[in-house]
């Protein structure tokens, strides 16, 4: 178990600047989740924290010990592959056992070890199988046994549902998450996904271009996402955003139409984005709410119905539970509770 | 549907047929020849197989000529050329594959260039090279100029094996506990072994079939490995065709026995390598 430190840490691959200015503290047995779409560096931020790729400049320390130029073999950290990385000439008990016949273990802890651990994954059956003879699910759960035999400082994992079917994701989801609680470990996860993140996170930490958009827990992101790139990535469907120009108390829109925002809003700022998410509009009868859209198609999803609209030339969808909207007509209201609303300024930042 | 599919394989098995018979058949003749006897060898005409058989030629191959020497110094120098150039390739193509170096365009390239020259060029200067060293005339100086001579090539083949292998592996070990040697030794290295076959089998054959350097660099049969000596059994006057081929034959063995061993990794490194031929 172990605290983190992050400072002003960058990275650059020859010329081009990939991290950049990354600040982060890591509390004792957080669990901490990187999201951000594919490219923003979550990745590499991970790999320079595990030692596998240098770091271009600032600092990372694990308890108070500067970690720079450390090799992974000196950070007693564990980490989990995307690809699950298993050893494929060795069985599924070697693949477990390896980091402890490297620290020249005993056998006999050695076999207590990994017997704990195969029977926790439910890998106990399968401990003399090569690799190649298991399942996608069955290497996953190999992957996490050989992390979690050795008793790291901390965990790092890679993506590490992204080639599981959606049913199984699910499962190891809940798994990890139980996992973490039995064990404890400071642990930092990277996910693209940001359903993941947002049920496995104590802390999200939300990247883009290379950069922390913002850190928070799950529902400070969700309801206060401090700017426009962290309202749209986190939710599903994301948020809607009206652009327009606040003056006079008012948003008007492109097409001029207006919209009254809540006096805890600035009255006027000029260019502003006003976002409000999906399951927060309230749908009515044309004509019956503050502004009306075209509907231009209705999607069902069983424990709820997404309506696609247009508004103001623009993609706007509505979700909601009422099985009165399966058949809305060509067009609908929209209205908006003034608390649910999100205000952000020119430069994408909340305001 | 199944007639087609029927008729498909035949043809594909006769075309498989007829190209081992193509390429076997040289060997199947040296076979032949080596177990004909003399005084039937020219007065039979051509026959796939002579009305009487015998072995003298192996016999006095053995026993009456050098030819064991030969082939005892072919074992050293085509043994240890094919061990040193693998360890030597395998280190390389492993840096090749995972490091990022200054100077490594620069280095692949000249490892390149060195394919590029005819082999005969290059005789004269190697000899002038070994000569103050005293490496001519020795099973030593063969060793080096081989092992010179196929490290390159041996490199880029080891390269793409190692290429093959996912890099995540060896940093899994590293995570795990290892340095990086122990991982290539105990994660990485396992996984290569077809390519370490192949490479393998690749110098040992390169070596044990080359024969300019050992005609030149080396003088009188005391050195000589077996394709200089083979010229033995061409005098002034004649050729002994049935104690050449016997020697022949008995040259294929060891070859045979090293691909024996080494195939059944050979088979997977082939199709993962795209073995040069
Ligand atoms: N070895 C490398 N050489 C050059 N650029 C790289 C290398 N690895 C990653 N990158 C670049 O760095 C950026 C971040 O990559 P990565 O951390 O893998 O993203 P993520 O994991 O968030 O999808 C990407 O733009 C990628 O192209
Ligand atoms: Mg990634």
């Amino acid at each position: 178990m172990a605290t983190m430190e992050i400072r002003s840490v960058s990275k650059n691959y020859g010329t081009i600047r990939v991290l950049d200015d990354i600040n982060l503290q890591i509390g004792d047995g957080e669990f901490i989740v990187l999201v951000g779409p594919s490219g923003c560096g979550k990745s590499t931020l991970l790999r320079m924290i595990a030692g596998l790729e240098e770091i271009t400049g600032g600092e990372i320390r694990i308890d108070d010990r500067v970690m720079n130029t450390l090799p992974p073999k000196g950070r007693d950290i564990a980490m989990v592959f995307q690809s699950y990385a298993l050893y494929p000439h060795m069985s599924v008990a070697d693949n477990m056992s390896y980091s402890l016949r490297l620290r020249k273990t005993d056998k006999p802890t050695i076999t207590q070890k990994v017997r704990a651990a195969s029977v926790k994954l439910g890998l106990d059956a399968l401990l003399e199988r090569k690799p190649k003879a298991l399942s996608g699910g069955q290497r996953q759960r190999v992957a996490m046994g050989r992390a979690i035999v050795r008793q790291p400082k901390a965990f790092l994992f890679d993506e590490p549902l992204s080639n599981l079917d959606a049913r199984l994701r699910e499962q190891m989801r809940a798994e990890i998450r139980k996992l973490h609680r039995e064990l404890g470990a400071t642990s930092i996860y990277v996910t693209h996904d940001q359903v993941e993140a947002m049920t496995l996170a104590d802390r999200i930490v939300a990247m883009h271009g290379g950069h922390i958009q913002q850190v928070g827990t799950p529902l400070d992101l969700y309801d206060r996402p401090a700017n426009l790139f962290v309202a749209g990535f986190i939710g599903s469907p994301g948020m809607n955003f009206l652009a327009g120009d606040v003056a006079g108390g008012v948003l008007r829109l492109s097409d001029g139409r207006q919209v009254a925002l809540p006096e805890t809003m600035p009255a006027a700022m000029g260019g502003a984005t006003l976002g409000i998410r999906p399951e927060h509009v309230l749908p009515a009868p044309a004509g019956q709410g503050a502004l009306d859209a075209t509907v231009d198609l209705v999607e069902p999803t069983g424990h709820g119905i997404i309506l696609h609209l247009t508004l103001a030339g623009a993609v706007f969808k509505v979700l909601t539970h009422d099985r009165r909207w399966l058949s809305p007509g060509p067009a609908i209201a929209v209205s908006f509770p003034p608390e649910a609303l999100h205000l952000f300024n020119a430069e994408g930042l909340r305001v | 549907m199944t007639a087609t599919r029927i008729f498909g394989t035949l043809a594909h098995r006769a075309a498989i047929l007829a190209f081992i018979t193509f390429a076997l058949f040289p060997l199947f003749w040296l076979l032949k020849v080596s177990v004909t006897p003399n005084d039937l060898l020219y007065s039979e005409g051509v026959r796939l197989w002579p009305s009487a058989t015998t072995l003298d030629h192996f016999r006095f191959v053995l026993a009456n000529s050098e030819f064991p020497r030969f082939f005892a110094n072919s074992l050293i120098v085509s043994g240890t050329t094919a061990l040193v150039s693998t360890v030597l390739a395998a280190l390389m193509g492993y840096a090749l594959s995972r490091f990022r170096f200054r100077g490594k365009m620069w280095l692949a390239g000249l490892l390149l260039v060195t394919q590029m020259f005819p082999l005969v060029m290059l005789v004269a200067p190697i000899f002038k090279i070994l000569s103050p060293l005293g490496l001519t005339n020795s099973l030593t100086g063969l060793i080096l100029v081989y092992t010179a001579f196929n490290v390159p090539f041996a490199s880029f083949l080891m390269q793409g094996f190692f290429d093959g292998i996912p890099p995540d592996l060896e940093q899994a070990a590293m995570i795990d506990g290892a340095d990086r040697f122990t991982a290539f030794r105990q994660i990485i290295l396992p996984l290569a072994l077809p390519g370490v076959a192949a490479t393998l089998g690749f110098v040992f054959t390169a070596a044990w079939s080359e024969m300019i350097f050992a005609l030149m660099l080396i003088s009188g049969s005391e050195k000589a490995t077996f394709p200089v000596g083979l010229l033995t059994f061409v005098s002034k006057f004649s050729v002994d065709y049935g104690q050449m081929m016997a020697a022949g034959v008995l040259a294929l063995i060891p070859a045979c026995l090293f691909f024996l061993l080494i195939q059944r990794y050979l088979v997977q490194g082939m199709t993962a390598g795209a073995v040069k031929g």
